[in-house]
């Protein structure tokens, strides 16, 4: 029996395919296989001569199965191993091609401040761009003939024939917000309110459609040296810089009262702006406390509520933040600024996960 | 408006530097906008003494100059032909930057005599356009700073000049004297009072003026007096130094003391010669169509109801915006009729804003000058013109009458600190407004005749805080307004376009801003165009129309990169259109194209002309994102600018339209000059329904542990029928077990025959009580056979 273990185990390891491996099994193991014509010979046994050769035979038989088995694995790993030799490719080729979306830096920034004015509390709110007269100017203690109007470079709509109305307009700020959030909501309120506004103005610096973001908070108490301290805060978050300092200069806008531009601390050494360092100002925005006309406008009592306003250029926070020197690139849609200055599809600012990547 | 730090101190009594007084200024709310200080460019210079002055050895016209200075003697070539021993000359060392030639001096050798510094001419330091020699002073020390000199001997040269921003509601700092005020309330000084003049007339003005009735309102007050027998001419060369300072033209003495007061005391006057005025002045509404030629020669005419002032012959003057050249005065004046009135600040803005004038007068008078000063101004005004002119005055004749501007508002000290969150003590606040001259009585501050800005207690605070210096204030923390984790603050709407804008993105496409206005042509292209989206003053035709649709702004980027070479383009933008010319009439849409072909070229064969189903495939992901039901309706009832046979809307019934997509028009593609294909989609991002329940449960998952079977089927139908039918047909021939049909192929022509094709659709059968057995199965098929044949007319491909 140890000759026929012997025969069969050198068999399977001799084999060189699937094919021999079968043969071998046939012959082995098979119906009509040696092993099985052996065990038909333990019929022919004594009990005691059966109990030694049966399980020797039995075990025999399994000895052979799993070395066919294992050589079969072994074969298909060398002939798999044998495929794969010849299957190389050059990874250095191009994959295949998949769009690279982008967002633009505007939607970005916009989410980045409403991310840090959520945080505290302020709302969002919208309105429309093509405005009432009342709402961008009367409600807002501009009224008719007043230098600040024409100051403003406003772009006026085409009234149909025989409407009297005062020309509706494209909004020159986003001030008209603050009127009918408080008319809808009422007081306390905070909400911020982002969005396109426009001058007629074109020049180097300057594009007839630009963006603009409002800020108001109106309680019992608010004072300015809160508005200074939000918009601190604000500042620092936004541009990730803790050292930011902002100075306050009276100046005058006429839906605030006391009013004031807010300059933020730079340093231009070298021809590179630094935030936060440095002896130099830049003013970043205009600001103050809601001018009582405006609250009564609004239907807010100017006796029992109190607060502030500010508005700042959503497209120069994003130059300012991100390096973009040019303004009317913003709205001129080359793809290779697109792609350079915009941002990816996932990159959504979160307080807990930072503005920028 | 400019300022010079002399004319400044003719008002206050300082000593604070210029650095303190341009920065308190910025700090006041009057904005520093530039400041020129000679002194910053002659501070180097000091005084030396030619001891003597011999000829160069090499040059003729070079002399060598041995010359005394605070650094011993130094010897200096110079080629001036005044250079010669004894004068006084103003030196500029080696090391030291002549502005006037833009240059850093080094020693330097001249013909092989080295020369130690440069005697400069009144040019070379930018005093003069003189040029002829160097600088000659009749006194001053070795050694003396040159800037010393300057201010004991000739102030003007080195006098600064601060140039400032004012903002609209500060008339009163359009004066110089309003500026001091401002600096004196800030302890930089004090007020100098101010000089009352009083010059008696001689007799009656033989001109006299009236004011109609209907102008009244618009002219409350007309002043004025005829000066004879003046002698006009060049103003003295200390006011024209002063006007030049402030980048006025000195023009004649007359003209010049106008000018002055306009700057000194935000007071503009005019002056007529009385000579060309025929007869008395009247002060009326112009009836419309008059015209008259102005002090800059240019003609206006007039519109019914402006206010001006005529003579006998007719219009001669502007009210209160600018003078007519026939009646102006000229250097041969003698007789001078002298204006001061005060006019309707409404009524100077319309009028000049219709003429297009932007005179310093119009600047003012539209912002609002003292009421209270147009009899001062007249008589401080005509003892100007006697110092100057000479001259015998008339007695004053007056229009109309002062207009009483008094009011009071309370002081609420408590209110200005809560309001501002600066701790500014009651006695302070008052000392302020005192300052400002304001008079307080009673708890009430009654606002003086300069300031028509103040109306009301809110003006109170901003004065007492912007004397205060709001530099000094200090952030305090704002609690938030709940307490706890802060609130979602987006509403849906917000939130939805945000997920639309990053799903688009996420996709492959880059977001564009382009203008919300277009050119008329592409308005119209695109639905729009209507009269009343029309700018009425566009800044250009470009930009003329409110865009009805995001496609035209998109089509137009897109053409702009084609032809820097960039063909194949993925673009969107979200933001609003505008169906009208009324404010509700907008609406926020998302919109997206695709140009050219997939991608560039590769080695996969994969990429082609960009096509409707790509643009399909791209909606359907964005109303999906948006929470749209799957189901929608097909319209295909499209705009012009949609390819007529590869486009649809997609709705909520044949009404209601969330989206569109499909090919563009190719004339409209081609219109914008954009090399197509180009297809696109847009979605009404507000139109999809918004979820009603507020809740988050998503309910019960029901997965079959069951094996799902999937069958395919192939139907011949007629060409032009819909997929839709009949995978709608095959979904309903057992809504239970039927879990989703999908098509997966068509085959159209060849041997189906003209007019036919063919639809594959696989079926996936998901038992959920048993398993499926062949009879179950055949029973389904054959029901899916008969409904879709019922549907369409289909019969199962042989």
């Amino acid at each position: 029996m140890d000759d026929l273990r012997q025969k069969y185990i050198d068999a399977v390891a001799a084999a060189s395919d699937e094919t021999a491996l079968e043969d071998i099994r046939v012959q082995a193991v098979g119906k009509k296989g040696e092993v099985a014509l052996k065990m038909r010979e333990l019929g022919k046994m004594t009990p005691e001569e059966r109990q030694v050769a049966g399980p020797k035979l039995n075990a025999l038989k399994d000895e052979i199965n799993s070395a066919i088995a294992a050589k079969k694995s072994a074969l298909a790993d060398a002939a798999l191993d044998e495929r794969l030799r010849t299957e190389w490719l050059d990874v250095t080729l191009p994959g295949r091609p998949q769009r690279q979306g982008s967002i633009h830096p505007i939607s970005q920034v916009t989410e980045e401040i409403s991310a840090i004015f959520g945080d505290m509390g302020f709302a969002v709110a919208e309105g429309p761009q093509v405005e009432s007269d009342w709402y961008n100017f009367d409600a807002l203690n501009i009224p008719a003939e007043h230098p600040t109007r024409t100051e403003m470079d406003t772009f006026y709509m085409t009234m149909p024939e025989g409407d009297n109305r005062p020309p509706h307009v494209l909004r020159t700020h986003t001030s008209p917000v603050q009127i009918r959030a408080m008319m809808d909501q009422g007081a306390p309120i905070r909400v911020i309110a982002p969005g396109r506004v426009y001058r007629a103005d074109y020049d180097q610096t300057h594009t007839p459609m630009f963006h603009q973001v409002e800020g108001l908070a109106i309680d019992k108490d608010i004072s300015m040296a809160n508005l200074k301290w939000v918009l601190e805060e604000f500042c620092r978050a936004f541009f990730e810089i803790d050292g930011i300092e902002l100075r306050f200069r009276a100046s005058h806008f006429p839906f605030t009262e006391p009013s004031a531009e807010v300059d933020i601390r730079c340093s231009w050494e070298g021809g590179t702006l630094k935030l936060g360092e440095g002896d130099d100002w830049m003013e970043i925005l205009g600001s103050g406390m809601v001018h009582p006309h405006v609250l009564k406008s609004a239907g807010v009592d100017p006796d029992a509520w109190q607060g502030f306003a500010f508005g700042m250029g959503i497209d120069r926070l994003a130059m300012l933040k991100y390096g973009i020197p040019d303004l009317r690139a913003f709205f001129d849609s080359d793809l290779r600024w697109l792609r350079h200055y915009g941002f990816a599809a996932l990159d959504v600012p979160t307080m807990r996960g930072g503005l920028s990547r | 408006m400019k300022f010079t730090i002399s004319w400044l101190k003719d008002h206050l009594d300082t000593t604070a530097s210029v650095d303190d007084i341009a920065e308190a200024c910025t700090d006041l709310g009057l904005e520093v906008e530039g400041i020129f200080n000679p002194l910053d460019r002659l501070g180097a210079f000091t005084l030396a003494k030619v001891k003597s002055a011999e000829k160069h050895p090499d040059a003729d016209r070079l002399r060598v100059c041995t010359v005394e200075t605070n650094e011993g003697d130094k010897t200096i070539v110079c080629g001036a032909p005044n250079a010669r021993e004894g004068i006084t000359v103003v030196l500029a060392k080696p090391g030291d930057y002549v502005p006037g030639i833009d240059v850093t001096l080094s020693v330097g050798k001249i013909r092989g005599v080295e020369s130690h510094g440069m005697m400069a001419s009144e040019r070379e330091l930018e005093l003069s356009d003189e040029h002829d020699g160097i600088i000659e002073l009749p006194s001053g020390e070795v050694g003396e700073k040159f800037v010393d000199w300057l201010a004991a001997n000739d102030p003007t040269k080195v006098d600064p000049v601060i140039e400032i921003a004012i903002t609209p509601n500060r008339p009163d700092a359009l004066g110089v004297r309003g500026i001091a005020r401002d600096l004196a309330a800030r302890g930089l000084g004090t007020l100098k009072p101010l000089k009352e003049h009083k010059v008696p007339g001689t007799g009656p003005s033989p001109i006299n003026v009236t004011i109609d009735d209907d102008t009244k309102g618009d002219n409350p007050l007309f002043m004025g007096r005829l000066i004879k027998g003046v002698k006009n001419g060049p103003s003295p060369a200390w006011l024209q130094a002063r006007l030049r300072a402030v980048g006025l033209r000195p023009i004649s003495a007359l003209v010049d003391i106008t000018n002055f007061f306009t700057y000194d005391m935000n007071r503009p006057l005019h002056v007529f010669d009385a000579d060309k005025v025929k007869g008395d002045l009247r002060v009326h509404r112009a009836k419309g169509g008059e015209t008259l030629v102005g002090l800059d020669e240019k003609e206006y005419t007039f519109d019914p109801g402006m206010v001006v002032i005529s003579d006998d012959e007719g219009i001669e003057s502007i009210g209160g915006i600018m003078g007519g050249l026939p009646t102006g005065c000229t250097e041969e004046t003698t007789n001078v009729f002298l204006e001061a009135a005060f006019w309707d600040t409404i009524q100077i803005a319309r009028t000049g804003r219709a003429l297009k004038i932007n005179s310093d007068a119009r600047y003012r008078n539209e912002r609002g000058i003292d009421p209270e000063y147009n009899a001062p101004a007249i008589e401080a005004a005509t003892q100007m013109i006697l110092d100057l002119c000479g001259g015998e005055p008339s007695d004053v004749v007056v229009a109309g009458e002062v207009p009483d501007t008094s009011r009071a508002y309370k002081l609420d000290t408590d209110r200005v600190q809560s309001l501002v969150g600066m701790d500014i003590p009651a006695d302070e606040q008052r000392a302020t407004l005192t300052a400002l001259g304001f008079t307080i009585k009673d708890g009430m501050a009654h606002v003086p005749s300069w300031r028509p800005d103040v109306q009301g207690p809110a003006d109170l605070v901003e004065e007492v805080a912007r004397v205060a210096s709001l530099t000094k204030l200090v952030g305090k923390p704002m609690a938030r307004a709940h307490v706890g984790v802060p609130k979602a603050i987006l509403t849906p709407m917000q939130k939805r376009e945000g997920m639309a804008r990053r799903t688009v993105a996420a996709l492959g496409y880059n977001e564009c801003v382009t203008y919300s206005f277009i050119d008329e042509a592409s308005a119209k292209r695109f639905g729009g165009g209507a009269g009343v989206t029309r700018l009425q003053n566009p800044i250009s035709s470009e930009m003329s129309h409110m865009r009805p649709s995001l496609l035209p702004g998109l089509l137009q980027a897109a053409a702009r990169n084609q032809a820097r070479g960039f063909m194949d383009l993925a673009l969107f933008e979200v933001g609003p259109v505008f169906h009208g010319g009324e404010p509700e009439e907008y609406e926020q849409m998302i919109t997206g194209i695709l140009v050219g072909h997939t991608g560039p070229r590769d080695r996969f064969g994969a990429r082609r002309p960009v096509d409707t189903y790509d643009a399909k495939a791209d909606v359907e992901a964005v109303l999906t994102a948006i929470g749209a039901p799957a189901k929608l309706t097909y319209v295909r009832d499209m705009n012009a600018w949609w390819h007529p046979g590869r486009s649809a809307k997609l709705g909520l019934g044949p009404k209601n339209i969330l989206g569109a997509f499909g090919e563009l028009h190719p004339k409209a593609i081609a219109e914008m000059d954009v090399k197509g294909p180009v297809v696109a989609f847009a979605v009404h991002l507000a139109k999809v329904p918004f979820p009603k329940a507020k809740g988050t449960g998503r309910g019960a998952l029901g997965a079959s542990d069951l094996q799902p079977v999937e069958r395919d089927f192939a139907f011949v139908v007629d060409a032009d029928v819909e997929a839709i039918n009949l995978v709608n047909a095959a979904a309903g021939a057992d809504k239970a077990l039927i879990a989703d049909v999908n098509v997966f192929d068509e085959f159209i022509g060849g041997s189906l025959g003209e007019g036919k094709k063919s639809l594959a659709i696989t079926v996936r059968l998901q038992p959920r009580d048993a398993t499926l057995t062949d009879k179950d199965i055949e029973a389904v098929s054959a029901k899916i056979v008969e409904k879709v044949g019922k549907a369409t007319g289909g019969t199962l491909r042989g």
